[in-house]
């Protein structure tokens, strides 16, 4: 059978008995078998539980808004009863006792879970090298990153193994590996979605968001896992309510600068061409202060996660703390650096300052704008190997993703095209906290005026 | 005596009696639980668990911040306390620093610098088991809620420390913030010690640590002040460190000098949004604070005209104290009867209710003693019956008196209330 590559085909083929969710089941794993050694896409397969609950759905009334729908999540997604690694060593053999909010609101919308996604281990990555099970590579051409640090969250959906996927996203791990997938993926608002049971990166930065195909695709998997559980506190429940029918875009100066690939920068030229058409409005407007983005990032982010991997010491669960990679070393030690007594106000609380002040740039901006347009990454995906020596190139690779982390805001990642070397293209649109729907609908403006179809690269 | 000036700050920890731990659903009360049974992923510190506020023991802290003149912060955030120890299962203690609920505040004349709520570890069980040492941790307790008292160095004695953390105890229970008992672990105590000519800090204190129960609070303190008299005596110089009290050799030991000190590398925790109370919830929250044990002790005297000892006896429970003072409304005339039955006897405990009570008095004083005029001709009989006995007891034999006052009962047929005859057969001995 051909794989259904929307919600909406997956949902009438089972409606109609095109299809049985045993046998999308089936299709999936076979691809998955066919592929995985080679990509390694996936680091665990859920095959019994995938094909339960694909009975149960065979056997529904097919009400519930994500039935039928197979999905997969990022290995750092806690599932009960199913090894959740992280992609780290550390935490190989681990088995959780519990699931993640996401999880369970996904299973009870209908998802048949079909396994856990590799990625950079503890997420500490741009383009899934730093992963302790092997590198992903990218469907579209594996000499190539499929990006990072959902490295496996992306390539599962372009090479037709799940889909949907869930990933999380500190400084760009959503929507960089959309991105160089030709994927639409969201980066919600913070606090839009609940983090309880996914295992931390960075606190104050990290969000969950979906990989899909089509916008409407990542708005109704939004819908389903946004939204209070009483266990993270730091959920609101909040939208906000944009009536308008005309947009008004802001193209912030200092993204378009310096280190941007001249293809990226002549195919949004195109994108907004393409909206302007359409009756969108776009005005150049600045952020001066996201220059420091990625400084300030590369302080607070290695700050939480030193406290954050404080907790695998090898007592309860877990290997010793000399199982843990290169990067995570690194980051520990940068943070543990940063918070000591001594340089606490040097760095962390300075940077703290900073971050403060680029929210209330972007904050002020959104008196004047809709929406942000700006590059998901510098460079359409780039080879595997070339920056694993530079830590700091990789680094920044984020430079356009920080600033919707930092200062907590949504944006979503569309695909625009093709490189000349065959690569997806794409950019990103931010809104303010809570502005999901604006960007829905922009996203949505774009699919029908480019006659948007999806695409798998296998 | 001791030529140096004893100065003393103290860190009392409380564990409030919420019905949940700190930061997830788990009992509070761990005491007596099977090992690691009162545990969650929240308080196992599992990969991607958060903590999750309880709002029960904000109310339970900012009640005893109130009643200790605290300024009541209206926005107040946690922070995580980085230290490595195998209870500590999060690798941090989610703590407070630099806005904690409750600043400053009073409790008889000590000033108090601030109060915060935190979480509290697990516990490490050293045991043999099939002949090889290894250590158990059980984490019933690990996440429970904590509130810490931290007050300026101003005790000059054991004897301010233990006024002082006695008072605390009985206000933590007239609040039901909790029950504060140290020997049961829910009143804890670390003592920064410290000696002084001048009167001045000196550059160096000794936290004390590990206090659990009032008993060894005096000598553990006393140990250290004598050990650091010694010190400073023989011209040593005194280093800052935290020591513990080894109850059987009676001295403190040294467990950490400040070279190998924690950095805890605090910073604010990103899991927990600030919590801002405004001033509304604030005054709803005093509403619920009852008179407390200095108020209390005051009035008593002053309305019972009860004596110092028997007010402090009555105060120590509030329930007690509220139970005398049904019993002294339903009979004011009673007063003394009630408070001597209740100090003396316990007579409360028999009857639930104060009326109870006050029929038992009554029924006591109702029992129907023969009158004087029969007392005083009984025993005028007795005594003209028994010359020989008087002379005995003129020629100094004072043992017949039990002899003459039986003799007289059986005339009253065992009616006559013994101190008066007594009393009334000694003036007609003696006349
Ligand atoms: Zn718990």
């Amino acid at each position: 059978m051909n794989l259904p590559l929307t919600i909406k085909e997956t949902q009438e083929g089972l409606k109609s008995k095109k299809f049985s969710a045993v046998e999308l089941v089936d299709t999936y794993l076979e691809k998955i078998k066919k592929y995985n050694d080679e990509y390694k896409i996936f680091l665990t397969i859920n095959e019994e539980g995938a094909y339960k609950k694909a009975k149960e759905i065979d056997n529904s009334d097919f009400t519930l808004p994500l039935f039928g729908v197979v999905g997969s999540y990022k290995d750092i997604f806690l599932t009960k009863g199913i090894r959740t690694t992280a992609g780290s060593k550390i935490l190989e053999n681990f088995i959780p006792p519990y699931s993640a909010t996401i999880v369970k609101k996904l299973e009870n919308a209908g998802v048949i879970s079909i396994g856990k996604l590799n990625c950079d281990a503890f997420a500490h990555g741009s383009s899934g090298e730093n992963s302790d099970f092997g590198t992903t590579l990218n469907p579209w051409n594996k000499e190539y990153t499929a990006g990072g640090s959902s490295s496996g969250s992306g390539a599962a959906l372009s090479s037709g193994m799940s889909l949907i996927s869930i990933g999380t996203d500190t400084c760009g791990s959503i929507r960089l590996p959309a991105n160089y997938g030709y994927l639409f993926s969201l980066k919600p608002t913070y606090g839009a979605v609940s983090r309880y049971g996914v295992i931390a990166m960075a606190s104050s930065l990290d969000t969950v968001g979906p990989l899909a195909h089509t916008v409407s695709d990542v708005e109704t998997v939004f819908n389903v896992i946004k939204g209070k559980d009483y266990l993270d506190a730091t959920v609101t429940e909040k939208s906000i309510n944009n009536k308008n029918s005309k947009f008004k875009i802001g193209i912030p100066k200092e993204f378009f600068v310096g280190g941007l690939s001249k293809e990226i920068e002549k195919n949004i030229g195109e994108v907004i061409k393409i909206y302007k058409n359409e009756n969108v409005e776009f005005i150049d407007v600045s952020l001066p202060s996201t220059k420091y983005g990625i400084s300030v990032y590369y302080i607070i982010q290695p700050a939480e996660v030193s406290s954050n991997l404080s907790r695998f010491d090898g007592i309860r669960y877990g290997g010793l703390r000399d199982s843990f990679g290169e990067e995570a070393k690194r980051r520990i030690m940068l943070g543990s650096y940063v918070l000591s007594a001594g340089f606490y106000d040097a760095y962390y609380e300075k940077a703290m300052k900073v971050r403060t002040i680029i929210k209330n740039e972007v904050d002020s901006i959104f008196t004047k704008v809709d929406a942000l347009i700006a590059p998901v990454a510098p460079t359409p995906a780039f080879k595997l190997g070339e920056k694993t020596n530079d830590p700091l190139s990789m680094y920044l690779t984020d430079i356009y993703a920080a600033t919707a982390n930092l200062s907590g805001i949504p944006a979503i990642a569309i695909p625009s095209g093709f490189s000349d070397k065959k690569l997806p293209l794409g950019f990103q649109l931010m809104a303010p906290r809570f502005g999901e729907d604006i960007l829905f609908k922009l996203g949505k403006i774009f699919e029908l005026a480019t006659d948007y179809k999806p695409k798998v690269a296998f | 005596m001791n030529k140096y000036k004893i100065i003393i700050g103290l860190e009392v920890h409380i564990e409030p009696n919420t019905k949940q731990k700190m930061f997830c659903r788990c009992q509070q009360d761990h005491f007596g639980k099977i090992p690691n049974s009162n545990t969650c992923p929240i308080c196992l510190g599992l990969p991607g668990a958060l903590p999750y506020i309880n709002k029960e023991a904000i109310e339970k802290i900012i009640k005893l911040g109130l009643a200790l003149g605290s300024k009541i912060n209206n926005f107040s955030r946690f922070y995580r306390k980085h230290y490595f120890y195998p209870d500590l299962p999060k690798g941090y203690q989610t703590s407070q620093l630099d806005s904690p609920f409750c600043i400053g505040g009073e409790l008889l004349g000590k000033k108090i610098n601030h109060i915060h709520l935190e979480e509290d570890a697990g516990k490490l069980v050293h045991e043999t088991i099939d002949g090889e040492k290894v250590s158990l941790i059980d984490f019933n307790r690990s996440g429970s809620c904590l509130i810490e008292i931290v007050t300026e160095p101003v005790f000059n004695s054991v004897i301010e420390v233990i006024a002082f953390l006695k008072e605390l105890q009985l206000i933590a229970r007239y609040l039901d913030i909790s029950n504060a008992d140290m020997e049961k672990g829910s009143m804890r105590l670390e003592a920064n010690i410290s000696l002084s000519l001048d009167g001045k800090l000196p550059n160096y204190k000794v936290e004390l640590k590990n206090i659990n129960s009032f008993k060894f609070l005096e000598k553990a303190i006393n140990a250290e002040i004598e050990r650091q008299s010694k010190a400073l005596n023989s011209g040593e110089k005194l280093i800052q460190e935290t020591r513990g009290y080894d109850e059987i050799k009676k001295t403190t030991f040294s467990q950490r000098t400040k070279a190998d000190s924690h950095d805890y590398r605090y910073f604010p925790e990103a899991d927990l949004p600030p919590v801002e109370l405004d001033n509304s919830e604030i005054e709803k929250i005093k509403l619920k604070l009852v008179e407390l044990p200095e108020v209390k002790r005051k009035r008593f005297a002053e309305k019972y005209k009860l004596s110092k000892e028997y007010t402090e006896i009555l105060i120590l429970d509030i329930k007690r104290a509220n139970y005398f003072e049904e019993a002294f409304k339903l009979s004011p005339n009673l007063i003394t009867s009630i408070a001597n039955l209740m100090v003396n006897k316990n007579l409360d405990k028999d009857f639930s209710e104060p009326a109870g009570l006050i029929r038992k008095i009554l029924e006591l004083t109702k029992v129907d003693y023969a009158n004087s005029s029969d007392v005083e001709e009984s025993i005028s009989k007795v005594l003209y019956e028994n010359p020989d006995v008087i002379k005995s007891f003129k020629d100094g034999k004072g043992q017949v008196i039990g002899f003459l006052i039986g003799q007289i009962q059986k005339k009253l047929n065992g009616k006559g209330d013994p101190r008066i005859i007594q009393q009334k057969l000694l003036e007609k001995l003696h006349e």
